[in-house]
């Protein structure tokens, strides 16, 4: 759900305030702003460059240049599917086209219902029980057919 | 009875947590006191969850315990079981091991300071606090320690130069932004002994004098995450930093910070950069960030191992660890044995094994029991190795003599059935999407890359001379080693295995 400017504005006083006197506070900051609202609100970016004394567009330089911060709210659930070498050398990219044939999306995709959005991520330093998984910030690991269902039916509520 | 059942990630991933829940349930339930202890991994990961119980004669270990194995191991008394695996120390992984940096990794309550302490832990920083900064300086230097992150600099000879600028503000800075596939070295001792880094990052800093330090972490391990922000605030609540260490009447503080998904910030120039609040874009080298590095300012970049191996290096002195090794590569090395294995784990070693010693037996095979074909060695930006050359020693030179590198020691073991061109493809895929595209041959390259592989694919033999010529360029015109080191998994990829990249020739001959 999208958040109004007015409630955009309120948060990022508390938010700039509580990361002041920080070196680099800018990935904190954005990472907060996230935590938060659940994306990174576009009005935020002005509040947040004249706080740090940046212009609009070195925020947004920096915000775009990370794959994390995003500008959209996602899924109710997060799947991120790991496509790194070791996870495939165990079948994962096979896992990953199971899912999204499953889920009827792509890669950064949200359902139609807004149930759960699909990421991709390289590595969760799960190599040694592969393929891994990420649900909601929670890891799995030797993602096979059984937890794969099960993955699926928790990601679809 | 005392319990221990990984709080590791690894080990999460394949149902401690809910291990850990239905042993406490059924304790409850048969009214049996129990304590259970939420270690680090043990690095057997093919046996996580790995349950430990404490007897008379050591801890004894379950391998593979599932929430619906609980009951039926309290019914044994946990004593004969189907998942009894005897004295965990005892176990032929954990025998065949020289653990050095994680001695106390799956031994000890990562966040408990008695225990770290009663198992060697202060030992080192204790002895550092009563030296002259230089002559710390100089144990690191006779340790022969050489950074762990992959570049194999050595360690002391970046401290020494951090040690002699003269600055008003200096910064010791961990990378701890391990996105290499196949590795996990970092995350384990972060989650299973975390006051180690703590510890040796202090050392740093009573070395060269800086003040301030940061762990710049990857926003993929959110459980390493948490115990490192909680260790830092337990040492900080006992003295062990803030203004004076230990009673020192020296300053050392730290703080832990998160990255945002960008692989090529575990490049220190690049990380420096996100460290900064800015877009992880490697800077030119010189200057180095020893001399100008956060903020300007002299600072040390060491890797998680680099700086986790120091404590015991000033616990057992320099002359202990550089006994361990061969050749210019001294001491033991973490090795991660990751993707298709039969035993997927850390194996900490000193330096020298072959790699076929590594696959063959220590890993016992593949986990499909199909024939090795390959494995990749440090990462998405390291080598494949065909079994042609398994007698390669693992250690920096050999590896680079081989037109590979050890990187950060992770392998990932494949079996006959991956395509070598598919990985190449990958590889060039790979460095397109994480490149932070300050250089062209990485930004630009990758991708002509990836269309050049679909040309050879598509049976196109003319296209493999431009693919090497690309690759020569990438590697001679990168500033880091993204765009520098993607050409060896796609230059070893094309030689080692080139009839992966001749499929429609052949069938039309």
């Amino acid at each position: 759900m999208r958040v109004e400017t007015g409630e955009v504005t309120a948060r990022l006083q508390d938010i700039l305030a509580a990361h002041e006197g920080l070196e680099g506070p800018l990935l904190p900051i954005l990472h907060a702003v996230q935590e938060s609202f659940g994306y990174v609100p576009q009005d935020a970016l002005p509040l947040i460059a004249a706080n740090l004394n940046l212009s609009r567009a070195e925020v947004h330089g920096v915000m775009s240049f990370y794959h994390d911060f995003r500008e959209q709210p996602q899924g109710r659930h997060v799947l991120k599917l790991c496509r790194a070498e070791a996870c495939q050398s165990m079948g994962g990219d096979a896992l990953a086209e199971r899912v999204k044939h499953r889920l009827g999306i792509d890669w950064h995709q949200t359902t139609p219902d807004g149930a759960v959005t699909l990421e991709p991520v390289f590595c969760l330093g799960l190599c040694a029980c592969a393929p891994a998984a990420l649900v909601d910030g929670r890891v799995v690991g030797r993602v096979d057919e059984t937890r794969l269902e099960a993955l699926l039916t928790e990601v679809r509520a | 009875m005392r319990i221990y059942v990984p709080g590791d990630a690894a080990a999460k991933a394949l149902g401690a947590d809910e291990v850990a829940e239905a042993i406490r349930a059924e304790a409850d339930k048969r009214g049996v006191a129990i304590e259970v202890i939420r270690n680090g991994s043990r690095g057997m990961v093919w046996l996580e969850p790995l349950v430990e119980v404490q007897t008379g004669i050591g801890r004894v270990a379950f391998g593979m315990v599932q929430a619906a194995d609980v009951a039926s191991l309290f019914e044994a008394g946990w004593g004969e079981h189907k998942l009894a695996l005897g004295l965990t120390e005892d176990l032929p992984w954990m025998k065949m091991q020289t653990r050095l940096t994680f001695a106390r990794c799956g031994v000890i309550d990562p966040l408990c300071l008695e225990d770290y302490e009663a198992h060697g832990g202060f030992v080192g920083l204790h002895k550092a606090i009563a030296m002259a900064p230089e002559a710390i300086v100089q144990e690191v230097l006779d340790s022969g320690l050489r950074g762990r992150g992959g570049a194999g600099f050595p360690t002391g000879i970046k401290w020494k130069t951090v040690a002699g600028a003269a600055a008003s503000q200096k910064y010791i800075v961990c990378n701890a932004d391990e996105g290499d596939s196949g590795t996990f070295a970092d995350r384990m001792i972060m989650e299973g002994d975390p006051f180690t880094l703590i510890e040796g990052m202090t050392i740093a800093g009573l070395a060269v004098g800086a003040t301030r330090g940061y762990v710049y972490m990857r926003s993929e391990y959110p459980d390493a995450i948490r115990v490192m922000e909680q260790a830092v605030l337990i040492a900080r609540d006992h003295g062990l930093l803030g203004p004076s260490v230990m009673g020192s009447g020296r300053a050392f503080d730290m703080e832990i910070r998160t990255g945002a998904g960008a692989y090529v910030c575990g490049e220190e120039t690049s990380l420096l950069n996100s460290l900064e609040g800015k877009r992880g874009v490697v800077r030119a080298k010189p200057p180095l960030p020893a001399l100008e590095g956060f903020l300007g300012k002299p600072t040390v970049v060491n890797n998680v191992i680099s700086l986790a191996s120091v404590p015991v290096i000033f616990e057992k002195g320099a002359a202990y660890y550089k006994d361990f090794g061969l050749g210019r590569s001294r001491g033991t090395i973490p090795l991660q044995i990751a993707g298709n294995v039969k035993h997927g784990g850390l194996f900490e070693v000193a330096f020298g094994m072959t790699l076929g010693d590594i696959v063959d037996n220590l890993a016992g095979g593949t986990a499909t029991g199909r024939p090795v074909k390959a494995v990749q060695v440090g990462g998405p930006l390291g080598a494949y190795f065909p079994r042609a050359l398994f007698n390669t020693q693992f250690c920096y030179e050999e590896f680079a003599g081989a037109e590979g590198l050890v990187g950060h020691a992770g392998l990932v073991v494949f079996d006959d059935t991956v395509d070598m061109l598919k990985q190449a493809r990958f590889a060039m895929e790979f460095c397109a999407i994480e490149s932070c595209g300050k250089c062209t041959p990485c930004r630009i390259g990758a991708v002509r890359g990836m269309e050049t592989v679909d040309r050879i694919a598509r049976g196109d033999a003319a296209a493999i001379p431009l693919l090497t010529d690309l690759c020569a360029t990438m590697k001679a015109g990168s500033l880091c080693a993204l765009g520098g080191f993607t050409p060896y998994p796609v230059m070893s990829a094309l030689t080692h295995f080139p009839d992966d990249f001749a499929p429609l020739k052949e069938a039309a001959e």
